[in-house]
């Protein structure tokens, strides 16, 4: 582990930028490149993302997907978001245009301050808060707001049912991914996303924490494929239902927004999962076994966190394209009749379980 | 109309227009909505009208046929064997063992292939996007029988008044017999995707109830009449073509919600498949047509002719003056009766429901507007 | 505490079928030999329709540029939408006037493809080819005249 570590790297940056500036400026070209670092990251995400999708969506339905743009179709996406720009960016005629401009960037700004928090390997950590959890749980939230203000303002009923039904189920699914992950930080007794994961060194939670953690895990992903209103809970966006539901009247840049945001956000819920549940950088320790975890060690972190998280997405893309919809009162009772009651008796049978020390 | 009168405080119209990608063509539904519960449905058709019936005047009656393919656009072959059959009514000829064998056959293909596409699209509609390719993948297989015997894919135009246009290809037989063996291993398959999913039966059972006598009083046939319980097959009611010789149970359902209607489809082809594998080995041999003149003039009177089709009844009413072009056609499609039922059964459910009852209707919009 | 029994069993029974529906999907995507598409238009030198497939009427001509169409009409009586015009002549042939085809006029879009000109013809002047690929930008070219130029009656067939 420490042939990784990152931090020598950002200690270095941060002693020759203060050699050569005085402090506050060192502050400001230190934001400038952290911001710019995951401006490129979060385009890039989301172009790898958008053909990730359509190529995985394709061999399930048993065609290839996207093959001429580009080898193999790899170029698809730029080509995508450059007919996108070109768009003409149209705004209704009743519609608010403070709001109705606004809402994207409410949603694209919660998902990349959420972005910020995510633990890529040690010491390339951008945020560590020491109550990480609860600040990204917090951040998120905020998307919410963006998607009512974008039904609202754009002057279309359709829009407007799709942003009261996304606004509903978005509110409740919070409750339940955050009551899952307290599951955990019973366990690891922080809420600081580098404390949990050096908690993890002898072994991932999922797997010290037994029938807890994996019930905890089932509810996670359930509510994660909620909160970024994917897979089988994505009436907000039904096309056979209501055209478009809540970004119906959006076009060019502005529905680009929205729909890298998904992505993105699907990212986050992903990497969160990997953090707390599958221990974030920390490779694939058991307990004691020396020789097994050094041999582990050898592969750097930063794969380690990408691969789990790519094993998430794939499992929410599998979900995507097998289910059928769920309706918006089906999707409520899911969640208030069934997930919740699950998640409070799960955490205190957690509870007991570290009382008693019988988590390995 | 609806919009004179006054509207209660929540309620509001919305259209499930004309475009829109699931109401199954061009079929305008006028919705009065109270939050998300419907209270009000209007269709709205004519978007597709051809005017088939006012063609049909001016063509001799070996013409008609063709029309009437592009009317139930998947239930083709079941069409035309419709209109050959009230036209053999008249000229009172007799039909070759061989051509009604071959005309059950292809007729009992031409409705598993409808159910295919259905069972896809009703997957698709409802948000399972990966049916949509599995009903297809197997329609292909159909679509090579027809596209090597008859020539076409999709409207075939095969019958004529006495008989078939040419005999069926050497390979037919085989690929069949290919097709059913396949089939029959994919068939469990829809019911691992759609059938048994939790969230598919949580979406659809309860949904859309229509009763018996609904069903009888608006004259709604096929499956969506058998699965309240009404029993309407006219392939064992009024048996035409190579029926009479083959054995089946009719699938019938009591429930009649929309689980009860996608289950007697699903019973369907598997009926479909039995029917199929009696007749497959049996083709008898033969003459292909029977003798007619080559210009065909019915006697005055009038006949009328129904059949089966994946939706359900079709009937075909021909008055004739005696001259070789009919004066007055008139077909009863069945997706005309089916649709009137919407009002009656959408009234209090969701939008949402409304799409799965849409597609558990089975409507194919050029046939209600001809 | 029967209903708690119900709960739990739902919940499990609603599990059981919802991972037996990704265990299907699961298994195309693991083999990828099941797939069904094909790569149009890459594949044009190894794709052949059925022979019977009913693509565009052509009349059938020879080496010596002879068909076997002798102007009587039949298709275009037979055809239900008038996709077929016959114009012929007269023409001196052993010193009598016989009528013989001067343009075979044949409107694409509007032809049905039922077949019924191809079952009238007396003498097997028209086929059905298997070319499908009939998408045009000039509307005109829909309408073809299908007896190529300086091409005449076969022997024999009249």
């Amino acid at each position: 582990m420490n042939i990784y570590d990152f931090t020598g790297l950002t200690q270095s940056i941060h002693e020759s930028l203060s050699n050569s500036l005085s402090p506050t400026m060192v502050t400001v070209v230190e934001f400038t490149i952290v911001a710019l670092i995951f401006m490129t990251f979060f385009t890039f995400l989301g172009l790898v993302l958008v053909y990730a999708e359509r190529k995985v969506a394709a061999f399930f339905q048993l065609r290839l997907g996207p093959m001429r743009v580009g080898f193999w179709g790899t170029a698809q996406t730029i080509a995508d978001a450059v007919k996108l720009v070109m768009k003409e960016p149209l705004v209704t005629k009743n519609a608010d245009k403070f709001l109705f401009n606004l809402a994207p960037f409410i949603v694209i700004i919660s998902t990349i301050m959420a972005l910020g928090a995510m633990p890529f390997a040690k010491g390339l950590h951008a945020l560590d808060f020491d109550i990480g959890i609860l600040y990204v749980a917090a951040v998120s939230s905020l998307g919410v707001i963006g998607i009512l203000i974008a039904g609202w303002s754009s002057d279309n009923k359709y829009s407007l049912i799709g942003a009261m039904r996304s606004g509903a189920q978005l509110v409740s699914y919070e409750l339940s991914v955050g009551l899952s992950l307290l599951t955990i930080v019973v366990l690891a007794g922080s809420l600081q996303f580098s404390e949990i994961i050096a908690s993890q060194e002898a072994g991932w939670w999922i797997f010290r924490g037994h029938i807890p953690a994996f019930i905890a895990f089932v509810i996670f992903m359930i509510a994660g494929t909620a909160e970024t209103n994917r897979g089988p809970f994505d009436l907000a966006e039904a096309e056979s239902e209501l055209t478009a539901g809540f970004h119906t009247e959006y076009s060019g840049l502005k529905f680009s927004f929205f729909f890298l945001a998904e992505f993105v956000n699907m990212f986050i819920i992903a990497g969160i999962g990997a953090t707390v549940f599958f221990g974030g950088w920390m490779p694939f320790h058991i307990g004691d076994w020396s020789g097994f975890n050094r041999v582990m060690d050898f592969i750097p972190g930063i794969f380690w966190f990408f691969g789990k998280v790519t094993f998430i997405i794939f499992m929410m893309m599998w979900f995507k394209w097998t289910f059928p919809r769920l309706r918006i009162d089906q999707v409520l009772t899911l969640e208030w009749k069934y997930l919740l009651p699950i998640n409070l008796v799960n955490l205190l049978l957690m509870a007991f379980i570290v009382l008693m020390g019988w988590h390995f | 109309m609806t919009l004179n009168k006054p509207l209660e405080d929540q309620e509001y119209f919305i259209n499930m227009g004309p475009q829109h990608p699931s109401t199954h063509g061009v079929l305008r539904l006028l919705l009065k909505l109270e939050g998300e519960i419907i209270r009000k449905v209007e269709p709205h058709l004519g978007y597709i009208h051809r005017s088939i019936e006012k063609m049909c005047e001016k063509d001799t009656y070996i013409q008609i046929v063709h029309l009437t393919d592009r009317m139930d656009y998947l239930s083709s072959h079941i069409n035309n064997e419709g209109v050959c059959l009230a036209v053999e009514q008249g000229l009172e000829v007799e039909i070759p063992e061989r051509v009604k064998v071959i005309r059950t056959i292809i007729s009992e293909l031409t409705r598993l292939s409808s159910h295919q596409l259905w069972w896809g699209v009703m997957g698709m509609d409802l948000g399972a996007i990966t049916s949509f390719l599995y009903g297809f993948r197997d329609r292909e297989m159909i679509n090579d029988i027809f596209e090597e015997t008859c020539g076409a894919r999709l409207t075939m135009n095969y019958n004529v008044p006495g008989g078939l246009m040419f005999d069926i290809h050497p390979n037919f037989q085989q690929r069949t017999k290919d097709f059913i063996k396949h089939f029959k291993t994919k068939l469990p398959e829809y019911d691992q995707l759609l059938s048994n999913n939790i969230i598919f039966q949580q979406r659809t059972k309860g949904v859309g109830v229509l009763t018996r006598e609904d069903a009888i009083s608006f004259g709604a046939t096929g499956p969506v009449g058998r699965a309240s319980g009404f029993s309407n097959d006219i392939r064992k009611k009024y048996p035409y073509s190579a029926y009479p010789q083959v054995t089946f149970n009719e699938a019938l359902d009591d429930v009649g919600d929309c689980f009860a209607r996608y289950s007697v489809r699903i019973k369907e082809m598997w009926e479909s498949l039995s029917i199929l594998e009696q007749l497959i080995d049996n083709i008898p041999a033969g003459e292909f047509k029977a003798k007619t003149k080559a210009v065909i003039k019915l006697p005055k009177g009038d006949f009328y002719q129904r059949v089966e089709t994946a939706r359900g009844e079709f009937g075909v009413y021909i008055i004739s003056d005696g001259l070789k072009n009919p004066y007055r056609l008139k077909f009863r499609s069945p997706g005309f009766s089916n649709l009137s039922v919407i009002d009656k059964i959408s009234r209090g459910a969701k939008i949402a429901d409304l799409v799965a009852i849409l597609s558990t209707l089975d409507l194919v919009i050029p046939d209600i507007d001809r | 505490m029967r209903s708690i029994a119900n709960y739990i069993n739902d919940i499990f029974a609603g599990l059981r079928t919802l991972l037996s529906g990704m265990a299907l999907t699961g298994k195309y995507f693991f083999h990828p030999k099941e797939i069904i598409t094909q790569q149009y238009p890459e594949n044009r030198a190894t794709l052949k329709m059925f022979e019977r497939f009913r693509g565009e009427v052509v009349l059938t001509h020879n080496e010596d540029n002879e068909h076997r169409c002798t102007g009587c009409s039949a298709c275009e009586v037979a055809c239900p939408n008038g996709s077929i015009e016959i114009i012929s002549k007269k023409e001196l042939i052993d010193e009598k006037p016989k009528k013989v085809i001067d343009k075979f006029v044949y409107h694409l879009s509007m032809c049905t493809f039922c077949n019924l000109c191809i079952l009238s013809c007396p003498t097997d002047a028209i086929i059905m080819s298997q070319d499908f690929e009939h998408a045009v930008f000039d509307r005109s070219k829909l309408t073809k005249v299908l007896n190529k130029e300086g091409s005449k009656l076969m022997e024999g067939v009249r």
